[in-house]
């Protein structure tokens, strides 16, 4: 026994004086990210009283998150005003990539926190006007875990999975594919060269994970498949426009119902 | 690692629980975490005595009750047992299943140590 780790402590409390103290259980039940939950709503209600339709980019690292926003906007910053929220534990090297296709960016660099949270978004939020921005990019730190537990708002969660990594990305990563409303196999133009990523075979994998998630094959460099991405967009884009909101319940188990009411 | 920002958060609700009841310290704070939440109980575990020292729950045992995955089969409706990884159905193997449980990550009780009654 020690007065260092705590094994000297009693079942009758801290005390140490073998006194009992009266204790009582309170029953709680309850999110451990009430907190970043009740934020993410309230961001989630801002972008929906301003029709701003938003989706949260997930990945690893180096999965062309940010080539795949600069070939988005270079298509469709005539069409649909576009804006975009770049998260990175350093350097706003990604904003300045963005804001040169010539449309808004704010940075929030994390500090080394490996995944973006509701209150940071919601700090964003002040730096720039959503007024009239049709759609905007929440691009999330390169992680396939942290970030997929933080609710930012968003209405669609969008995973990128590039060729370069393994085709069982899904069965490593249940809990951000499970929460994927739409994965995007990058780097497709690669498939030829490196010949051990099969798509048929990741998406098996997706499915095993009880995901109904869209899958599309794209190539940002090479303009590959990025017709059906612009179309999954454009779709989203006019029923946020139609109902007021995105119509989003997968991430975050919401039940379509209670997502529709509001809840 | 974002078992800490889980941690700070926990804590923070844990010592507003323990104020609003007027509690003196916090005994025990007890969890429900299932495989498919995201968090990790052995990372939850070593982060939560860093974040919550020098509070009035940094004595307080951390409870972790780990939560298995089970489905419900959208075809047959047979509850089975399943890795995170795969949730098909483990009866018919029909790959469309709901989410019974493994997907919590719940503060679900904290026991508190009470101003002692004047005797």
């Amino acid at each position: 026994m020690c007065n260092d780790c705590g094994c000297g402590i009693t079942a009758t409390g801290p005390l140490g004086n073998g006194e009992s103290a009266p204790t009582e259980t309170v029953r709680v039940m309850q999110s451990l990210l009430h907190r970043n939950d009740a934020i993410a709503a309230r961001n989630r209600a801002q972008f929906n009283s301003g029709g701003t339709l938003v989706l949260n980019l997930m990945s690893s690292p180096g999965a062309g998150k940010t080539a795949l926003l600069e070939a988005t906007i270079d298509a469709l910053k005539d069409e649909l005003r576009i804006a975009v929220i770049e998260g990175d534990p350093e350097t706003t090297r990604d904003a300045e990539r963005i804001r040169a296709r010539g449309v808004p960016a704010v940075q929030i660099t994390t500090g080394g926190a490996c995944h973006l949270d509701a209150r940071m978004v919601q700090g964003a939020l002040k730096d720039f006007s959503l007024d009239g921005i049709d759609i905007l990019f929440i691009e999330n730190v390169g992680n396939l875990i942290c970030p997929a537990s933080f609710d930012l708002g968003q209405h669609f969660n969008i995973t990128l999975l590039a060729v370069t990594e393994g085709d069982d990305k899904p069965a490593k990563y249940p809990v951000m594919f499970r929460a994927s409303d739409l994965v995007l196999v990058t780097k497709v133009d690669l498939l030829a060269v490196l010949g051990d990523f099969d798509p048929a075979q990741a998406e098996v994998f997706l499915r095993g994970v009880a995901s109904h998630a869209t899958m599309l094959q794209v190539s940002a460099r090479k303009g590959l498949g990025l017709g059906a991405w612009f179309d999954w967009l454009r779709n989203r884009r006019a029923t946020m426009a139609k109902v007021g909101h995105g119509f989003s319940y997968r991430a975050h188990g919401k039940s379509p119902q209670a997502f529709v009411a509001g809840n | 690692m974002h078992e800490i920002s889980v941690c700070t958060a926990l804590r923070d609700e844990v010592l507003r629980i323990a104020a609003a009841r007027g509690a003196r310290a916090v005994k025990s704070v007890h969890l429900r975490i299932g495989p498919l939440s995201g968090i990790d109980a052995q990372a939850l575990a070593l982060a939560y005595p860093i974040a919550c020292e020098g509070t009035a729950c940094d004595r307080a045992a951390l409870v972790i009750d780990a939560v298995p995955v089970q489905v419900r089969c959208n075809a047959c409706g047979a509850l089975s047992g399943v890795q995170p990884q795969s949730l098909a159905c483990g009866k018919c193997g029909n790959p469309e299943t709901t989410i019974i449980g493994g997907d919590e990550m719940l503060l679900s009780s904290v026991e508190l140590i009470l101003e002692q009654a004047d005797v």
